[in-house]
């Protein structure tokens, strides 16, 4: 393992220009550490898509609330698997909930972590599903009613004030959720920005960009599982939610592209110490992944194609293909984000003298292929949720009712 | 001088000898034993301008504390800096004899040239041990900062948070390590074993609150200045003669 590694560093001391300490050259955060932040913010994003629904009960996009609670769980369920398989003694990382050290943003992290998934998460699906689950539990057969049995934790109560109990606990949830979620990513930016000897993170605005950028990811996702699932399931896609979630999503873009815009503008006016290496690593290493994919075809692009849905009325086909380029180009502008910010600030050195470099491994724990692994796996642990509980039974009532009124 | 005469005045050498032996060993076994941290706190003073850049320290430091020979991984460095007279500034990295020889320039370009050595500054204020997630990196009553290497999950987050570059992870341990001021050394009354092996004695280590010390006496005598001071982060390596261009 070892002899591998001082190849592949000595391979990289080639690659660095001007001055680097040292002991820089390795890149410590790796791919791993840019899926993580991904993965949370679309948790994040998912959750706020699903709690505007509930807050201001938005009807048109009533019919995917509880497919974005489900996604939110399965990317959340995944997110900490790349800090664990990142660790050097991931053995120990329990040590972080037992001997946590308070002034680590990294420690109070797990704590973050576990009260979104055990008070927020966890909890609000289980009110919003309780009478279902009940209700399935009586009607099947074998392995399935257990399971639902067990999920429902045995509660048979079905009753009209056992609903309104549901619905107002759900409320309650909903209306802590809506914080904790801005908690869980606004934290992960923290994580970064509270370096103060990487001024490439160190910005009181890194937590509030994260923050919109993981609402962006998670809207875009949503919608793109709804407009991939809806027909596979034989479905039409409702076209008033589909507006509606992208109209979200296209203020979400604009608040995160502000809010970016401003961080650019105001390091370049502030013009400090670091300035000369970070345009250089900008304009040098971050060229493609920052200029070329986040600003241009994950921003700007998608960020055309909304404004042009917004002024010109389009058949509901061509708006749908339209939709569906954004919600892909702003996923992968969003990865690249994450990109920029994890690698971006490991590639230039602390003495502000040179640039280093990063050359990912294909294989391997840090690999490329771990990566896709794990940007899949949420959607596989979705594909179980959605079995065991399908979020589509009130798709097709709160449709119905729609089409009643 | 006979042979019995000879072997009376060396048994009235060897006998106290072995006696002063025995006494000194004993003493530095009792001084580790009774070593009270709170009676210490450690600090380095670098005199810039004495360095020679032999790379000595590096070689010692990494024998003494079995740092890989790789040159990716250092407890401590020798940064060399060309300033030229347009201005430019290089710099390069002396590892001891690792990997040879170093680029001098045409030396009429040359306004000025120095050395720096480099090491973990023992921060008073530490931000590796501020974003710990566990609590493997702390400070010593003693003032040192230290990394428990049983406790160290590897997450790299020190290493991040380290403005000088001085931590790298233990490609054999993968935890973090760095520079502990030889503290398995100076607990016994040694010295740091890239302070011992200086040659100009560029190096000045010892305790920052004893009245009386080659390091309060470096102190006194010279205007300090210490690593990027606008992070406070009050590191206790204090620099004399130290260039602007140092970072």
């Amino acid at each position: 393992m070892i002899e591998p590694l001082a190849e592949k560093l000595a391979d990289l001391l080639r690659q660095v220009s001007g001055y680097i300490y040292p002991n820089e050259i390795e890149v410590h955060w790796s791919i791993l550490i840019v899926v993580y932040p991904y993965l949370t913010g679309l948790v994040a994003g998912a959750f706020i898509l699903a709690s505007l629904v509930k807050v201001f009960n938005v009807k048109e996009v009533q019919s995917v609330y509880r497919l974005a609670l489900l996604t939110a769980l399965a990317f959340l369920l995944i997110a900490p698997l790349p800090l664990l398989l990142h660790l050097g003694h991931p053995i120990r990382s329990y040590e972080i909930f037992l001997n946590p050290n308070f002034t680590s943003a990294m420690a109070m992290f797990g704590f973050v972590y576990a009260w979104y998934l055990m008070v927020v998460l966890l909890l609000e699906i289980w009110f919003t599903y309780r009478r279902d689950i009940i209700l399935w539990s009586q009607r099947e057969k074998g392995v399935m009613r257990w399971i639902h049995r067990i999920v429902a934790l045995l509660s048979t109560d079905v009753s009209d004030e056992g609903v309104v109990f549901d619905k107002k606990m759900v409320k309650a949830i909903t209306i802590i959720g809506i914080p904790s979620a801005f908690l869980l990513h606004g934290y992960v930016g923290f994580i970064f920005g509270s370096i103060k000897a990487n001024p490439w993170w160190s910005s009181v605005l890194m937590p509030i960009v994260f923050l919109f950028s993981a609402i962006v990811s998670g809207i875009a996702l949503v919608i793109l599982l709804y407009m991939v699932i809806t027909p596979f399931r034989g479905g039409k896609i409702d076209m008033p939610c589909l507006d509606k979630m992208s109209s979200y999503l296209f203020y979400a873009v604009i608040v995160d592209f502000s809010l970016e815009l401003l961080d650019f503008i105001h390091r370049l006016y502030q013009s400090e110490e670091s300035i000369k290496i970070l345009s250089e690593m900008v304009m040098n290493k971050l060229f493609i992944s920052l200029g070329i994919i986040q600003v241009l075809l994950g921003m700007l692009v998608p960020l055309g194609i909304m404004v042009s849905i917004k002024l010109f009325k389009f058949q509901d086909e061509l708006r749908k293909l339209m939709y569906f380029v954004s919600v892909i180009l702003i996923q992968i502008g969003i990865f690249a984000t994450r990109w920029n910010v994890v690698i971006g600030g490991q590639m230039f050195s602390k003495s502000f003298r040179g640039l280093t470099a990063y050359k990912m491994d294909i294989t391997g724990l840090e690999g490329l292929l771990t990566t896709l692994v794990l940007l899949v796996l949420p959607f596989f642990v979705l594909a179980i949720l959605v079995k065991i509980l399908p979020p589509w039974d009130t798709t097709e009532q709160a449709r119905s009712t729609a089409h009643a009124r | 001088m006979d042979r019995r005469k000879f072997v009376t005045k060396l048994s009235f050498l060897l006998v106290p000898g072995g006696v002063i032996g025995t006494f000194l060993k004993n003493a530095s076994a009792r001084a580790a034993e009774l070593y009270n941290p709170s009676k210490h706190y450690y600090g380095m003073g670098i005199q810039v301008n004495k360095c020679i850049g032999c790379g000595r320290c590096v070689e010692a430091c990494k024998e003494e504390n079995a740092v890989p020979k790789d040159p990716f991984y250092f407890r401590t460095w020798v940064e060399r800096y060309l300033i030229k007279k347009d201005g430019t500034c290089t710099v390069q990295n002396i590892d001891g004899r690792i990997s040879g020889s170093v680029e001098t320039g045409n030396e009429k370009e040359i306004m000025r040239s120095f050395f720096v050595p480099k090491l973990c500054n023992q921060c008073d204020n530490p931000p590796c041990v501020q974003v710990c997630p566990v609590g493997a990196t702390f400070k010593t009553e003693d003032g040192v900062v230290l990394v428990d290497d049983n406790r160290c999950i590897g997450c790299r987050y020190c290493i991040q948070a380290c403005p000088y570059g001085a931590r790298y992870l233990d490609p054999e341990r993968e935890t973090a390590d760095k520079c502990t001021f030889c503290y398995h050394r100076i607990t016994k009354g040694m010295l740091p074993a890239c302070v011992e092996v200086c040659p100009t004695q560029a190096r000045i280590f010892g305790d920052v609150r004893s009245s009386a010390s080659p390091l309060t006496r470096f102190k006194r005598m010279n205007k300090l200045h210490v690593l990027k001071p606008s992070l406070n982060t009050e590191p206790k390596v204090a620099y004399s003669d130290l260039d602007g261009e140092v970072r």
